[in-house]
């Protein structure tokens, strides 16, 4: 509609303007910046004037190495046991300042393994708890995501029946999401307590006593499965919502049809429901994954990404250094790699589920 | 058997269904309520067993006078409603004025202006915290003290960059553009001002997108965590979720906790059960047009 009555440079600009400018200030501006400063050595307070570093930041944060060992053989290059096992070479001596592997300098285990023989391979990292970060968070995403997303709609369908006092049922599995997640993190630390919590006390009543109590949060194996337990209690109801809300603009005529075809319920969701549910579909896990990655609140509550960093994430490295350790360029560093992680993983989805549409 | 029996003990069965999920969706909140009546060593008794949800034994409102007494929780409650309170007001005001500028009129910028305001839903919060917390140490204000720089510990450091955000504006944008245009032309054509026909024509029929953007930035605000633990050093300015710390010092004491998780949740939970058709259809609508 545009005529002369709609044209207005002014009066647009002095309607959009105050908001748009905000957005820039806070948002945009500090989005550049965050590149900028990953570039430098800035800290929040400092005496130096700052320098530019090149990729150093990043050269630190990503730095990555592999190191295959082999036994320590005598000259008759038989291996030589200590206590039963083949005996390797120090790590140190290869990562300590050693002109042979100057690229694997300073870097520290950050697992091993054994492929062939007697030989051992030691993948190494510059910043171990920062790679464990991000092992951590893809491997919360990746569980997260199906899980919330396949839970949610679960829910939905049992939600979507014509029931009697349906809407109270509703209204009480939304209720979670209305609530800080502070203050559920919270409450589920009691929950999940290793001595006389209620998780362990049930699961002993329900075995007859045969299960053994777990410190949920204190084991590195079970910290961050106890954390995604958490949080898809918290989150399913939201996304709930938005599978129902998805599942309204479905046409009731093609119910009826089906249920007139005879249709089994399977073949109602396998051929109505779900193609229906497309967009939705996209819409929950490009959401799903984009707050998964921003994972930090219930790490701060609950274990501060202990024990043993199993529970470090992304977002707790870059605020524990951005601002615990007022380390503002590396904190910068963490966050641009976050914000291309975000934007590769919904570039990519985005991609695999348009090829999923063209078929 | 029947099928009349066979349909009545279906009915049971689902409903039994719905009540199990419910118990599992209520019980942490239940648990927190009973609890925070509660003496400490009773509550840690109890928190084992099926007592946790039952209002039994020694009851009082002892953690609460407890938990007054130990922090500031009336200020830390203050704060957050006051932050929350503006923020949502401006929130409302500088959104929609946009969100209307960007459906209705043409002018130069609007295209290029509306792309970065859509690009900046995937920049996550998280990414942009730590250059945010070194701008906002830095920034000017003009206040009671004159010229000052630097915004930490403040009201308008917790306000000022959260009033606009993209979601919000979209979620006008969308809504305005199912309006009747011919509304709009014809107040233009008879003379009415831009700012007339926002305020005459348009807000009068936006009550249920204002309620929706009002409900979705009141959750954002009032649970707001990161930003004011980075920002808010000083006891004058905490909000609720930062005042937390007051309570895990040395010895935990979990029914003053409980007390003061019942004192920051319970009105929520209140207004949302008081409105929960209005909070429902606020998370909806977010997916709708995606």
């Amino acid at each position: 509609m545009a005529s002369k009555f709609t044209v207005s440079h002014r009066a647009g600009w002095l309607m959009a303007g105050p908001a748009f400018g905000l957005m820039v200030m806070f948002i945009l501006v500090p989005f550049f910046f965050a590149f900028a400063l990953s570039f430098t050595n800035q800290r929040l307070i400092s005496p130096n004037p700052t320098e530019f570093v090149g990729l150093s930041n990043y050269r630190q944060l990503l730095g990555v190495g592999m190191l295959t060992l082999e036994p320590v053989k005598d000259d008759a290059g038989i291996v030589q046991l200590k206590d039963g096992a083949p005996e390797y070479p120090a790590l140190r001596s290869f990562t300590r300042k050693n002109p042979d592997y100057p690229h694997l300098d300073g870097m520290r285990e950050l697992f091993s393994f054994n492929l062939s023989g007697d030989k051992i391979t030691y993948v190494l990292a510059r910043d171990v708890v920062f790679i464990k970060a991000v092992l951590n968070t893809f491997l919360f995403v990746l569980i997260v995501a199906p899980l919330q997303g396949g839970l949610a709609l679960g829910l939905t369908l049992l939600i979507n029946q014509k029931l009697r006092g349906i809407n109270v049922f509703r209204t009480i599995y939304f209720m979670p999401v209305v609530v800080s997640i502070v203050v559920v993190s919270i409450l589920w630390r009691i929950i999940y307590d290793g001595n006389n919590g209620l998780l362990n006390n049930i699961l002993t009543g329900l075995s007859f006593g045969a299960f053994q109590p777990v410190n949920w949060l204190g084991e590195t194996s079970t910290a961050m499965g106890a954390i995604i337990a958490m949080s898809v209690w918290q989150a399913v109801g939201f996304h709930m919502v938005i599978w129902l809300s998805g599942l309204q603009t479905i046409s009731p005529t093609l119910y009826e049809a089906a249920s007139i075809e005879g249709a089994s319920k399977w073949q109602v969701f396998r051929y109505i429901t779900w193609p229906g549910l497309k967009n939705t579909a996209v819409l929950v896990l490009i959401v799903i994954t984009m707050q998964a990655f921003g994972l930090f609140d219930q790490i701060n509550v609950m274990t501060k990404g202990g024990p043993l960093d199993s529970t470090q994430t992304i977002v707790f490295q870059a605020i524990e250094r951005g601002y615990g350790k007022q380390d503002i360029s590396g904190g910068s560093a963490i966050s641009v790699l976050l914000f291309l992680l975000v934007l590769s993983v919904s570039l990519i989805q985005r991609y695999l589920t348009r090829s999923v549409e063209a078929k | 058997m029947t099928t009349n029996d066979n349909h009545g003990l279906r009915l049971i069965v689902r409903y039994l269904v719905l009540i199990l999920i419910a118990l599992m969706f209520c019980f942490p909140l239940v648990f927190m309520i009973i609890s925070s009546f509660k003496p400490d060593q009773q509550l840690l008794l109890d928190s084992g067993n099926i007592r946790a949800f039952l209002p039994v034994g020694d009851l009082s409102f002892d953690n609460y006078s407890e938990a007054f007494a130990r922090a500031p929780i009336a200020l830390f409650i203050f704060n957050s409603v006051f932050v929350t309170a503006i923020t949502v007001t401006l929130s409302l005001l500088l959104c929609s004025t946009a969100g209307f500028a960007f459906t209705f009129m043409e002018w130069r910028g609007r295209k290029l202006a509306l792309s970065i305001i859509l690009a900046t839903l995937i920049v996550p919060f998280q990414a942009i915290a730590i250059p945010l917390l070194l701008l906002a140490s830095k920034l000017p204000w003009i206040g009671m003290d004159g010229l000052t720089w630097g915004w930490l510990n403040s009201y308008h450091v917790q306000i000022i960059p959260f009033i606009a955000d993209g979601l919000t504006i979209y979620l006008f944008a969308q809504y305005f553009k199912d309006l009747p245009g011919e509304l709009i032309e014809a107040a233009r054509v008879e003379g009415a001002s831009w700012w007339q026909i926002y305020r005459k024509v348009v807000m009068p029929l936006s009550g249920p997108v204002l309620a929706t953007a009002a409900i979705l930035k009141f959750l954002a605000m009032y649970n707001q965590y990161l930003w004011p633990l980075m920002v808010v050093q000083e006891e004058g300015y905490r909000p609720v979720m930062v005042g937390l710390q007051y309570f895990f010092q040395l010895n935990i004491a979990w029914g003053e906790v409980m007390a003061y998780l019942s004192l920051i949740t319970v009105p929520v939970l209140a207004f949302y059960l008081y409105l929960q058709k209005a909070f429902i259809a606020s998370i909806a609508s977010t997916g709708v047009k995606g």
